[in-house]
């Protein structure tokens, strides 16, 4: 049995991330559904912290919601006059959308909901600690993730070059 | 009540086919782009999730949530570099313009 | 006998084909000719050189103790070895027919390729299009020939027999661009092909029962104690006579497999020395250059016929009913071409027809020839006919492609009165018509007077029969004398020189075949040709009352023309009014042509082509197009697939997912 407070909470970040997940996609104003995937990210920061991942939940709203949301903000700056609506969608494609949509979501939440079995409470979990979450990062043996930590760095890298390479004026 | 992962995974899907609908119905590169973080940001969650609620012991999901954090930013840093590159030859972001490369 | 004259003799001109062929274009039209000439004298006189070793030498390879001639193979290579049985040889045959043939081909040959010299330029000595072509033709079409004559076996003897074909279509067609000569060409082509093709089946049947292509052991089947004489083993005569015993057993039809095959290797006879019903072809082959046609359809191609039947003519003797059908069909066209010949205007035809009736003589008189009567003097005759056929009949085409040359046209109502102007044409042409209508002592006398006495010694009836034709022959050549010659004064058309006789290229071989045809008659010719090669002295056995006989048919037939023909008068003109259906049946050819286009227009096209070509268009092509057509169908529909469009494509893919999903879980639950 959880505590009134925790349901208030879950209550309130489920709702902000569905809510505004659906306005972020059906806005008209791109800069409006930039912000509100801003609220959606912090929305499944949230849960990270409600799931005691207190580190993963600081990455999200660092790298999630203070790089890529404000990446996205210059970008559509840059391509966009202020006060520019996209165009509005047709009622087909939007009914298409929506269906294709609810058929997505039909199917997978039977699934979820039939075939896995998450009903249980939830498990008593000793919240990761600094240290190990920094031992498990940077340790090269089993279940400790020296490599991908090297590969994402040099993705980065590659990525940062090929950003530069891509958007330089000619 | 009793929150069991079924709670946090009901609004992660519903993040996941909001996301669905806004890539295959938005023509803004820009906002496409925006669903895909969606898509991206539910499955992070499910990872999250799972990994709390079915091996706690464990800490694999949090990890791939991780990487996958940091591979979404790399990702949204080249796609906007090409966005604002194709803005830059052709005026305009809508992703139906661009079929040049079809066939 | 040693091999080098022999291959020399065949691979001068093949060279010189490929020669002028692939490097005519770049020399002179004189080099050219002259090279082309050249290289034809030196195989006159290699041909020369052999033959008279051949006739003259007594070596024991070529004649032996008791005086006959033998089959001398000079040199046998393996071309093909398919398998151990079949394996087809390329050689050289030396026996008498092929020894003469060398030097009529050789002969004739040179005197075309000089004369086309002068022929193939017009008045003020330009030189035609395409004349290295022609010279390269005309070494292509003596290689073929000369290879026809010296064949060690019968397949050899096929493939240079459809070589001569080709290079006859080539020449025929050598004026290309003009459709009658095309479509000449085209016909000749088709109509000998569909003889070879007898040919082939004939020849197939024939090896098939006898196990060999070879001509030498083939010759040496049908007669007792000929082993000796053609050089093989009593074996394998023996062995051979054995298959034949059972191959004469097996009957299709009511007629045994030998006379099968005989029948159909006669066929491609029929067809390349045009005898009926495959005639059809050589009038209109009368569209290529006029030494072409004294070459190839007068003197030496079409009697390739009379040489097969020749050479096989041991065969032929064994079946009876071959040799009689032989007869017939030769009886029967030398009637026919001798009748149309009298009513044609166009004087290059009067002289095809003339040719196909001369030669139709000389398949009867094989057709006619037995052992037992005067040693096979049909076949001595023949051959002889051939040879003196093919002096003249050169003669007379070269003369008529002098006149043609000088007066531009073909039709002797241009001409009319040339005597005075052209007299050297005029001399030569008529010792032609003499030699022709048998007039003793030019060579036609001779040779046709043996004819008649083999078909008197067959039957009376043949006799008859080739005496009247003979003085048609007659008749028909000197209406063409008198009416090219004589008839009425040349009018020379305004703004042309009045004609003159031809420069000296042109006029040596005339004078020089003249010539020949004075003598030719005096070559005791069964001292050297005759059927197991013994010597046969026919002045022994002349027989004057035959001689005589045809003699004063010759020159009824003779007077008569004369009378009708030698100055302008309403003769003529009345004969055709009084039997204006004859005279209408002769000239159109008896209709032949008309039927055949009948037969294969309407019938053959209309029953068989015309379903077979819908049949190959609708079905077989229509199978192969829905084919691709389907395809591209297919790929029509799927390629929008690939719009570009990424939306579109995340369409796709999450209907994909969903029902990879929806069927999971139906499956699972």
């Amino acid at each position: 049995m959880e505590s009134l407070g925790s349901i208030i909470c879950y209550v309130v970040v489920a709702l902000a991330m569905i809510v505004f997940s659906v306005l972020a996609v059906t806005t008209r104003k791109i800069l409006r559904a930039a912000t509100y995937l801003l609220f959606t990210l912090f929305a499944a920061a949230a849960v990270y912290f409600m799931l005691d991942y207190e580190f993963l939940g600081a990455v999200q709203i660092a790298v999630y919601a203070g790089g890529i949301v404000v990446l996205f903000v210059f970008a559509i700056l840059l391509t966009s006059k202020p006060g520019d609506n996209s165009e509005k969608l047709t009622s087909k494609s939007k009914v298409l959308g929506l269906i294709g949509s609810i058929a997505m979501l039909v199917v997978s939440g039977y699934a979820l909901i039939t075939r896995c079995n998450l009903f249980e409470a939830r498990p008593d979990m000793e919240a990761p600690t600094m240290d190990r979450i920094g031992e498990t990062l940077m340790g090269t043996g089993a279940g400790q993730y020296l490599l991908p930590f090297e590969a994402v760095s040099v993705l980065l890298l590659a990525c940062i070059i090929g950003g530069v390479v891509i958007a330089r004026k000619r | 009540m009793e929150i069991t992962a079924i709670y946090y995974l009901i609004p992660s899907l519903i993040m996941f086919c909001c996301g669905v609908y806004g890539f295959i119905t938005r023509r803004n590169m820009i906002a496409m782009l925006v669903s895909l973080e969606l898509m991206l940001n539910a499955v992070d969650v499910n990872f999250v999730v799972f990994n709390r609620f079915l091996f706690p012991e464990q800490m694999e999901g949090m990890f791939f949530t991780l990487f996958a954090i940091a591979i979404a930013a790399a990702e949204t840093a080249v796609a906007i570099a090409i966005i604002i590159n194709i803005f830059r030859s052709t005026r305009n972001v809508d992703v139906r313009g661009l079929n040049e490369m079809k066939f | 006998m040693d091999s080098t004259l022999p291959l020399l003799i065949l691979t001068i001109p093949l060279f010189m084909f490929l020669f002028l062929g692939l490097l005519g274009g770049k020399m002179s039209h004189k080099l050219a000719g002259t090279l082309g000439t050249l290289g034809m004298g030196t195989v006159l006189v290699l041909a020369y050189t052999t033959a008279f070793t051949y006739f003259f030498s007594g070596s024991s390879e070529f004649v032996n103790a008791a005086g006959e001639r033998l089959q001398a193979v000079i040199f046998n290579q393996t071309w093909l070895a398919f398998t151990d049985k079949l394996v087809i040889k390329l050689g050289f045959l030396l026996d008498p027919i092929s020894a003469m043939m060398l030097v009529v081909i050789t002969t004739i040959s040179f005197m075309v390729h000089l004369y086309s010299l002068g022929y193939m330029r017009d008045h003020h000595g330009v030189y035609e299009r395409g004349f290295q072509r022609f010279y390269a033709f005309l070494s292509l079409f003596s290689f073929s020939m000369l290879g026809l004559v010296v064949a060690t076996n019968i397949f050899q003897m096929y493939i240079f027999w459809e070589l001569v074909g080709a290079s006859s279509y080539l020449l025929i067609g050598f004026y290309y661009t003009k459709p009658s000569a095309v479509s000449a060409s085209k016909k000749a082509f088709i109509v000998t092909r569909f003889a070879d093709l007898g040919f082939l089946i004939g020849i197939l049947i024939l090896s098939y029962y006898t196990g060999t292509f070879d001509f030498t052991a083939l010759t040496s089947i049908p007669v007792d104690g000929m082993a000796d004489v053609y050089q093989v083993s009593e074996q394998t005569a023996l062995n051979v006579k054995g298959i034949f015993d059972s191959a004469a057993a097996s009957t299709f039809m009511g007629a045994s497999v030998m006379t099968w095959a005989l029948v159909l290797i006669f066929m491609g006879g029929m067809g390349k020395s045009a005898m009926m019903p495959l005639h059809i072809w050589l009038p209109d082959a009368m569209e290529g250059p006029t030494p072409v046609s004294a070459l190839i359809h007068a003197a030496t191609m079409v009697v390739a016929g009379v040489y097969l039947v020749a050479r096989l003519f041991p065969l032929y003797l064994m079946e009876e009913s071959a040799l009689e059908i032989v007869t017939v069909v030769g009886a029967i066209t030398a009637f026919y071409a001798a009748m149309v010949a009298c009513t044609q205007i166009d004087i290059k035809r009067v002289l095809a027809f003339s040719t196909i009736s001369q030669i139709a003589f000389m398949m009867v008189s094989l057709g006619v020839a037995r052992p037992d009567f005067h040693e096979g003097l049909g076949y001595m005759a023949s051959m002889f006919h051939l040879f003196t056929h093919a002096m003249f009949k050169a003669l007379l085409f070269l003369g008529a492609g002098a006149l043609i040359h000088a007066i531009g046209s073909n039709d002797y109502t241009a001409m009319h009165g040339l005597r005075k102007h052209m007299p050297i044409t005029h001399w030569t042409f008529l010792i032609g018509c003499l030699a022709i209508a048998g007039i003793i002592p030019f060579s036609g006398f001779f040779s046709k007077d043996e004819i008649l006495s083999s078909c008197l010694g067959y039957s009376w009836v043949a006799y008859l029969w080739m005496s009247m034709v003979a003085g048609l022959t007659a008749f028909y050549m000197f209406r063409l004398y008198y009416l090219i010659f004589w008839w009425k004064e040349h009018k020379t058309p305004e703004g042309h020189h009045a004609p003159h006789d031809q420069p000296w290229t042109m006029s040596l071989p005339l004078i020089i075949l003249a010539a020949i045809s004075c003598v030719a008659g005096f070559i005791p010719f069964g001292k050297f040709v005759t059927w197991k090669g013994e010597s046969y002295d026919f002045m022994a056995h002349f027989d004057w009352s035959v001689a005589s006989v045809s003699l004063a048919v010759a020159i009824i037939a003779i007077a008569l023309a004369t009378v009708m023909y030698r100055k302008e008068n309403s003769l003529p003109e009345k004969f055709k009014n009084a039997l204006p259906n004859l005279w209408r049946w002769c000239h159109h050819r008896f209709y032949w042509d008309e039927l055949y286009q009948f037969i294969t227009h309407k019938i053959i096209f209309n029953c068989v082509s015309r379903p077979i070509a819908w049949f190959d268009r609708h079905i077989i092509d229509g199978t192969m197009d829905s084919f691709a057509t389907m395809t591209n169908k297919a790929s029509e529909f799927i390629r929008p697939l690939q719009s570009g469009q990424i939306q579109y494509y995340v369409w796709i893919y999450l209907i994909g997912a969903l029902l990879l999903g929806g069927v999971t879980l139906i499956c699972l639950l």
